[in-house]
């Protein structure tokens, strides 16, 4: 079987050989780079943590244990326990879940939606484009956060709403960069000599325009998961999205304000994990873009 | 073509952008709730009437009408100040409104302010010392602000000053003691001033350090950031070597040549900041019990006032939009070239 699974490999590594070639270019020059090093190091203990609480947090999440409650931080109880005694460590492993399902979902809504957008109204002009982006426009005119929050107000108050709010937000800037990103890959050379050998509309689209826009996808991408998780954690802090029990970083927060006075641990340390996590994501994202883009390197 | 028509033509562009703006407002408040009725009512209020009633309501709000009609009686509703009345204060919100507009507005101005006065220096700062440790400290700094949750920082600071140092206070805009001078224009701080209280207008200020540089924080990093590349890049342009080949001072050249250019990008990011202040004002307020809009907002959204959640939308956008007008307006001063 193995041997059948290293001939399937080969021949995929074969096929796919400048895309590999590609990765290991970019992990050769995040290794040049400390700050990059550790971004990509606190994504991946994030993601790892992430997927795997259930096997690595040392207690229940959810299952109160009263005779603990409010012990400062500890060899037992790393992180301290909160007002009901459950364990802190145990729950913020477990927000690490919902902070990257909810970044991995908003980014996966807004980057579809963005995409369809931005490639037609760059690809086909004319009034479609102008309606496009005029009403990009409108969105941008909001105030990101408050936005979010009518729009959760109006949907109703669920965790899914919350992830369909700030997506909803976001899909704007993805439409105006992939419009930028086809309106000059659509002048290049390579689609002009695709376009006179009679590629279809479709070909040119999928084939060419397409990949040639993932490299700034990725990059947006990076850099705004950190602005979607402190949107996230900022609306379960004023009570929405993520509701108690919920291990979520912003709902914890704001759980753990009225014992700040002296049980500080409650708040300080779910906050602390959304300021590394966020501040790993900035790190890749500016890595990534000075790997992946070049023309956009900065002094 | 003069800078006043210049404004004007800016202000007339705002229309169809306040059109758009209100098309999406209505469609959020029409189109997403499951029922337009019980998102005005309140799910409480719902509940205790009888079928009639609800139809009744139903007709007095005009949701039985076909969407288009519904919208221009929308429009025609907010044209003449009408927002509705909070489910939660039981009040028209346009009263509600003017009450806790000053307080956002005062601290949004006080935050703006020292974000600019902060961040530009830093950034200038950074740029100039390059690879320095002063650049190395401002930038980390910066990227601490644009990384942080503001709410999060909020409460640790009070922790810090508050609980422990006993420095400053942690909420309200004044002691609970203490009465607010008569209001001439809201703003706390030029009332108290105004009555010929310098007491009071210390302990006015000593409330707004914390609320104000919180939600400056963010601000700061973000304008630090863009003044220090803007004038990275504005260092290696050609009349920079120019400038310095002449033989002027290094002063001269970065204060006359380099920072009125360095500026243009940074005012635009200023603009941008102003609506994330406004956003951030909603965490910021709601941790400091600050009686501002934001507050309002939060209050409105634990209690489904809906309504009110829209209308301080509403004018969030409005006001973002006006300080990007004056964005606009400015780069004219900034930079010449730029014809109106």
């Amino acid at each position: 079987m193995w041997y059948e699974m290293s001939k399937v490999f080969g021949k995929w590594a074969e096929e796919h050989e400048a895309d590999i070639e590609e990765l290991k270019y970019t992990f050769r020059r995040m290794r040049q780079n400390p700050l990059s090093l550790l971004g990509l190091s606190i994504f991946v203990v994030f993601v790892f943590l992430a997927v795997f609480a259930p096997y690595v947090s040392p207690y229940d999440p959810i299952v109160q244990s009263l005779p603990e409650r409010l012990q400062p931080p500890s060899v037992t109880h790393l992180f301290g326990t909160d007002e009901l005694g459950r364990d802190l460590f145990s729950r913020v492993l477990w927000g690490a879940r919902i902070s990257l399902w909810m970044g991995i979902m908003v980014i996966a809504i807004s980057v579809s939606v963005g995409t369809v957008v931005g490639v037609l109204a760059g690809y086909l002009g004319g009034r479609f484009d102008e309606l496009f982006m005029r009403i990009t426009d409108m969105f941008l005119a909001f105030p990101m956060l408050i936005l979010a929050m009518a729009i959760a107000a109006a949907l109703g108050n669920s965790l899914e709403n919350t992830m369909l709010a700030i997506s909803i937000t976001s899909w704007p800037r993805y439409a105006r960069l992939m419009r930028a990103q086809t309106l000059s890959v659509k002048e290049q050379l390579y689609v002009e000599a695709a376009r006179s050998v009679g590629a279809s509309k479709t070909r040119i689209v999928f084939k060419y325009i397409l990949p040639n826009c993932l490299a700034p996808i990725i990059i947006q991408s990076s850099l705004r998961m950190g602005g979607t998780i402190l949107a996230a954690s900022g609306l379960g802090f004023i009570g929405f999205g993520a509701r108690p029990p919920t291990p979520e970083w912003g709902v914890m927060i704001s759980q753990g304000r009225r014992y700040i006075m002296g049980q500080w641990w409650i708040s300080v340390f779910p906050g602390l994990a959304i300021f590394i996590v966020v501040l790993g994501l900035n790190f890749l994202g500016d890595s990534l873009r000075d790997i992946l883009d070049p023309r956009l390197r900065r002094g | 073509m003069k800078i006043y028509e210049y404004i004007a033509r800016r202000v007339l562009l705002l229309i169809p952008v306040i059109l758009g703006i209100l098309t999406i407002t209505f469609i959020i408040s029409h189109v997403f709730p499951a029922d337009p009725l019980a998102a005005l009512l309140g799910p409480l209020q719902m509940r205790e009437l009888r079928p009639e009633t609800i139809e009744m309501y139903r007709k007095r709000f005009g949701l039985d009408l076909p969407l288009h009609e519904q919208f221009f009686n929308y429009m025609s509703r907010l044209v003449h100040g009408d927002l509705g009345d909070s489910i939660r204060t039981r009040n028209p919100i346009l009263e509600d409104l003017a009450y806790y507009f000053p307080a956002t507005i005062e601290l949004a101005m006080v935050a703006m302010f020292m974000s600019l006065a902060v961040g530009i220096p830093l950034g200038i700062i950074s740029a100039v010392r390059k690879d320095q440790i002063v650049d190395h400290i401002s930038r980390l700094f910066s990227l601490a602000g644009v990384c942080m949750p503001s709410f999060w920082l909020a409460l640790v600071l009070i922790i810090v000053f508050y609980y422990r140092l006993d420095w400053l206070p942690a909420a309200g805009r004044t002691s609970i003691s203490s009465i607010l001078p008569p209001t001439v224009t809201g703003l706390a701080t030029i009332d108290s001033l105004l009555a010929g209280d310098i007491d009071l207008f210390l302990e006015v200020v000593r409330h707004m350090i914390l609320p104000s540089f919180v939600l400056a924080y963010r601000a700061i990093a973000s304008i630090a950031r863009m003044a220090r590349s803007s004038m990275l890049e504005v260092m290696r342009a050609d009349y920079i070597r120019t400038a310095r080949s002449k033989g002027l001072s290094e002063r001269i050249v970065i204060y006359r040549h380099a920072l009125k250019n360095a500026m243009i990008p940074t005012v635009t990011i200023s603009g941008l900041m102003f609506g994330s202040l406004l956003s951030g004002s909603v965490l910021v307020e709601t941790v400091f019990s600050w009686p501002g809009l934001g507050w309002y907002a939060t209050a409105a959204l634990t209690n489904v006032d809906f309504p009110a959640v829209m209308a301080v939308t509403l004018v969030f956008t409005l006001v973002y939009s006006l300080a990007n007008l004056i964005v606009d307006v400015t780069y004219g001063w900034l930079d010449p070239r730029i014809k109106y």
